[in-house]
């Protein structure tokens, strides 16, 4: 890792604007974050997370503004295998014939040759990552035959074996056990810890402020972007969201 | 007349060892591909390119070039035109699939009423195995070498497309440029089944065998074994069924890919209808017993 690299901000998004037809779903948003953070991401349904998410990962480019990752041109950024996914369930086809393992492997897609032949390292990478996420005795079930939590848990893996240092996940939380959202809150903080950066999109507010850093508050554009005692409290996101979502009446 | 004899008399026949040779060539290359258009939700994808080539393959029936090049230009306006029509209007896939390739299809057809030619171009249409020249074979052969190579070379990244095209993405691939490459397969393979069992008929072998093994597997990779192996014994029967009731070729070797379907419909350990049933009344039973 090169001097410039170390020092650069991990996501950059400044002034993003994105236009569906007419419907505008990102207004000059900018949000910057450091290496090692984790950030939740909060806001209504058709606040403009999803859009947020596909501007970083490239998928959309937009109207206005520019995205940096880690310092490089975002295609620069994933063809180095920089930037790591996590689907929202609804996005997975979990009926399609592949193992845990196969799905934890294609996160070495990108350290293989043009054949995807899988050698020595990416096998030990791959188990490696099963064993983090508590996943290796199911490696070999078909993806669908696991539980909500397990689920997400064999996602995250295959961002663990392709040793991403930015993960960006669209409601891990949802519909997960508790069990499995300790396990998944636990591995993201390790993964901050070695210096990687995670940013997490989620309606789960309780459990926000032992899982993140930092908190953004999306309503189009970024409301308020910091700590999240501050930012969830209950007169900032009724700017998000119009009411009261914790329930916590004035406290 | 005993069973070795039933088998080798075909045989004796140059036009019968071709059409088998060619019926095997493209079973196995169509129900390879058929994996991924059965999992991508292809198969009416499948419909309409297979049909849409035939305008591609009389025009250059007429210029004398390489059918497989007129079928890549019109497989390829095909998808332009589906998804011109899908992202310009508010009609949904399935209708702008529908109008594009009737409309292309129509085009060969008039092309093929309207051209003196000295063989017969309807064979395009229904499938001409029992007519297949020598020049026919080589060609069936090479595309089909080539075509075979490439998926099977390749097929890791057309697998993750078909999972998660969103990742690819994320590792820098292009998932526009994989399913390109997926359609001109497709056309390419049309091109092959073509030879075997006409136009209209070659959905069926890009459809039918990726949906038996998909009934009978849950991994992948066992699926690209499956397909092909299953879909091969069924050309071969539909061949030597046809030679002995001088029946419609291309038709039987349908037929017996069907029948394979229904048997996995119905037997498949897991997934078959008979399986699902008796399980279903097995959980009944023992919850009946344990109140």
């Amino acid at each position: 890792m090169n001097a410039k690299q170390s020092t650069a901000l991990a996501i950059d998004v400044t002034g993003a604007t994105v236009h569906y037809g007419p419907v505008l779903a990102l207004d000059h948003a900018s949000l910057q974050l450091g290496r090692g953070r984790v950030c939740g991401l909060v806001g209504m349904n058709g606040s403009g997370k999803s859009t947020l998410f596909k501007t970083i990962m490239g998928q959309i480019k937009p109207d206005t503004g520019s995205v940096r990752i880690n310092g490089t041109d975002p295609l620069q950024a994933r063809k180095s295998g920089q930037l790591a996914y996590v689907p929202q369930s609804e996005a997975v086809d979990w009926s399609f014939p592949i193992s845990v393992r196969e799905v934890v492997m294609t996160g070495r897609y990108g350290q293989m040759g043009w054949t995807r032949r899988a050698k020595k390292k990416d096998h030990a990478a791959v188990d490696e990552a099963l064993e983090r996420v508590e996943l290796a005795n199911f490696a070999d079930r078909q993806i669908g035959q696991l539980s909500g939590g397990q689920k997400k848990r064999a996602f995250v893996a295959r961002c663990i074996a392709q040793g991403a240092s930015i993960m960006l996940l669209d409601e891990p939380f949802a519909g997960v056990d508790k069990r499995s959202e300790a396990t998944i809150t636990k591995l993201l903080r390790e993964v901050a810890d070695d210096g990687g950066s995670v940013l997490i999109s989620t309606h789960d507010l309780h459990a926000l402020p032992e899982l993140a850093d930092e908190a953004v508050l999306l309503m189009r554009k970024v409301l308020m972007h910091g700590d999240p005692d501050v930012v969830l409290q209950a007169e900032n996101l009724a700017l998000a969201f119009g009411l009261d979502p914790m329930k916590r009446g004035g406290k | 007349m005993n069973l070795i004899e039933l088998l080798a008399e075909p045989l004796g026949y140059t036009f019968m060892v071709r059409a088998l040779l060619v019926t095997i060539i493209a079973a196995a290359l169509c129900a390879v591909l058929s994996c991924w258009l059965v999992l991508i939700g292809w198969s009416l994808m499948g419909d309409a390119v297979s049909h849409a080539v035939l305008p591609g393959v009389v025009l250059a029936y007429i210029a004398g070039a390489p059918f497989a090049l007129g079928a890549l230009v019109f497989g390829f306006l095909a998808v332009a035109l589906i998804g011109g029509v899908r992202d310009t209007t508010k009609l949904k896939e399935d209708a702008a699939i529908g109008i594009v390739f009737t409309t292309l299809f129509s085009i060969g057809l008039v092309l093929i009423s309207v051209t003196p030619s000295h063989v017969d171009l309807n064979h395009i249409i229904f499938g001409n195995l029992l007519g297949v020249s020598a020049s026919d074979l080589w060609q069936v052969v090479l595309l089909g070498a080539i075509t075979f190579a490439i998926l099977v070379l390749k097929r890791k990244d057309f697998t993750l497309y078909a999972f998660d095209q969103t990742h690819a993405h994320a590792l820098g691939m292009s998932p526009r440029l994989i399913g390109a490459v997926l359609l001109g397969l497709l056309a390419m393979t049309s091109v092959v089944a073509l030879q075997a069992v006409g136009v209209i008929l070659v959905v069926a072998m890009l459809i039918i065998p990726g949906a038996t093994a998909y009934l009978l597997t849950d991994r992948f990779g066992k699926m690209l074994v499956i397909a092909p192996v299953l879909a091969t014994c069924a050309g071969i029967l539909g061949v030597y069924v046809s030679y002995y009731l001088d029946a419609s070729t291309g038709g039987m070797v349908v037929l017996a890919q069907a029948m394979i379907f229904a048997i996995a419909y119905l037997f498949s350990p897991k997934q078959g209808l008979i399986a699902t049933r008796l399980a279903r009344k097995g959980r009944r039973k023992a919850l009946a017993a344990s109140r």
